[in-house]
């Protein structure tokens, strides 16, 4: 059986790439799909997939903020809060960002280079 | 009793203002980053040792000879209802500011931790389902992202280095090992530690110049401890060429993402003013690269060792010797 960590992956990369909503157990469909697709034992532990297990993941993901739940709708529907892209974009200017806390969050292998000190290591680089 | 109060107060003074000051316009820190770092340690923890100590031993004069007797007598008076009157306003005031700082100082780094933690935890939580691990090293992971990005999430077990996909297409594979190394050195030196604490010190008292003197030099120094570490496998120029395709790769991407966050218009008179992060970082990382001077004489890094040992030792000395004495 996969990990939590990997079927928490494999429901993102599904929601992400179909963009619409889809039901827990069209969910368990497609990743039953997608590792017998990929065969061997793999395609024998998707199949053992519960319905259950695809909706402690996306419980999971709705915590985390990364999923939301159709309200009304019964089977509930889910579908990704925002694309791969927005969520990439915005953990990337957490990192490139100067939150004043971010120094002590992360170590960066180039800070913030402002305007003047890019001019400064263009001179420097320049006359090397 | 009385004189050592006013002497601890005079060294945290002293250690508040000149010689941070002093300190980070020195350029000797370029030549020994290890001694300096050593050297702003000491006098973060001695100051604070010094500051909380004056206030006590002010504010324990009039009721024993030395801290512990004093300390003993204001038990006392704290538990068992013993009579206060020796003790003027002034020195009840001096008590009361000197726990008030140490429940600050202790609150703030714990604070902070909790704080750092918790941006860390979200952080690998975003990186487990956006960034795929590395197929040919450990602990890394690549980011679909263009501009060239190079971090590392310390977290001990759960250490990660991150590359961005921009990252990889620029740099040759020796420049890679460079930066993989330098970040690398972060997680092994344990640099969080540092960055951690000073930032907490920062936090709590931030409009102390030590504080924010102490972080920009920390900062600063563990980036060239790191690349010290990179230069014992890489070369010179290799570092360097990776240095600037980084620095030169970010520089257009964060002006064309500045328009976009209008939410954050302190961002850029922030990275003007520095921020944490000093602007000069990056420009004297390579420069001290292009030219270096020797490294600093040993008999020199021996007297800065033995100043930052001396500093630790006199204030505790002080604060305690008398009370095992007596």
């Amino acid at each position: 059986m996969a990990s939590l960590g990997e079927l928490e992956r494999a429901v993102m990369d599904l929601l992400w790439a179909s963009q619409e909503a889809a039901t827990a157990n069209t969910l368990r469909d497609l990743l039953a799909q997608d590792s017998e697709a990929e065969g061997g034992s793999a395609g024998h532990q998707g199949k053992d997939l519960a319905v259950t297990t695809v909706l402690t993941v996306l419980s999971r993901l709705e915590k985390k903020g990364l999923v939301e739940r159709e309200r009304g709708t019964r089977p509930h529907r889910y579908q990704a809060v925002s694309s791969r892209e927005d969520h990439t974009a915005e953990l990337m200017h957490e990192v490139l960002g100067s939150a004043p806390d971010r120094e002590a969050v992360l170590a960066r292998f180039i800070g913030s280079v402002s305007e003047s000190e890019a001019a400064t290591l263009r001179k420097l680089l320049g006359g090397h | 009793m009385f004189w050592t109060s006013y002497f601890l107060a005079v060294l945290a003074l002293v250690l508040a203002w000149p010689v941070p000051v002093l300190l980070s316009r020195a350029a000797w820190p370029a030549r020994a980053p290890f001694t300096a770092m050593v050297l702003w340690q000491a006098i973060a923890l001695a100051g604070g040792l010094s500051m909380i100590g004056a206030m006590l031993v002010y504010g324990l004069e009039p009721i024993g000879d030395n801290l512990i007797a004093g300390l003993r007598a204001l038990a006392g008076m704290v538990f068992r209802n013993e009579p206060t009157t020796a003790l003027g306003f002034w020195h009840l005031f001096a008590l009361s500011a000197a726990a008030l700082l140490s429940a600050h100082l202790v609150f703030t780094l714990l604070l902070t931790y909790v704080k750092i933690e918790r941006q860390r935890h979200r952080h690998r939580e975003l990186l487990a389902l956006l960034a795929s691990p590395s197929s040919e090293r450990a602990g890394t992971v690549v980011i679909n992202h263009d501009s060239p990005v190079a971090y590392c999430l310390p977290g001990g077990a759960r250490s990660v280095t991150v590359l961005s996909d921009g990252l990889m297409a620029r740099l040759e594979p020796d420049e890679l090992r460079a930066v993989l190394i330098h970040e690398n050195a972060h997680l092994s030196q344990r640099h969080d530690l540092l960055l951690w604490a000073f930032a907490a010190w920062r936090q709590a008292l931030p409009w102390f110049p030590t504080t924010r003197y102490a972080q920009l030099a920390v900062n600063s120094l563990i980036e060239m401890l790191a690349d010290d570490v990179a230069l014992r496998s890489e070369s010179k120029s290799t570092l360097i060429r990776a240095i600037a395709l980084v620095a030169g790769g970010q520089a257009p991407s964060a002006t064309a993402s500045g328009p976009a966050d209008t939410n954050g218009p302190g961002d850029g008179s922030l990275s003007a003013t520095g921020g944490a992060d000093s602007p000069r970082t990056t420009a004297s990382r390579v420069s001290r690269l292009l030219s270096p001077e020797p490294p600093l004489k040993p008999a020199y890094r021996a007297m800065v060792l033995t100043a930052s040992a001396l500093l630790l030792a006199v204030p505790t000395a002080l604060l305690i010797v008398p009370g095992l004495l007596g």
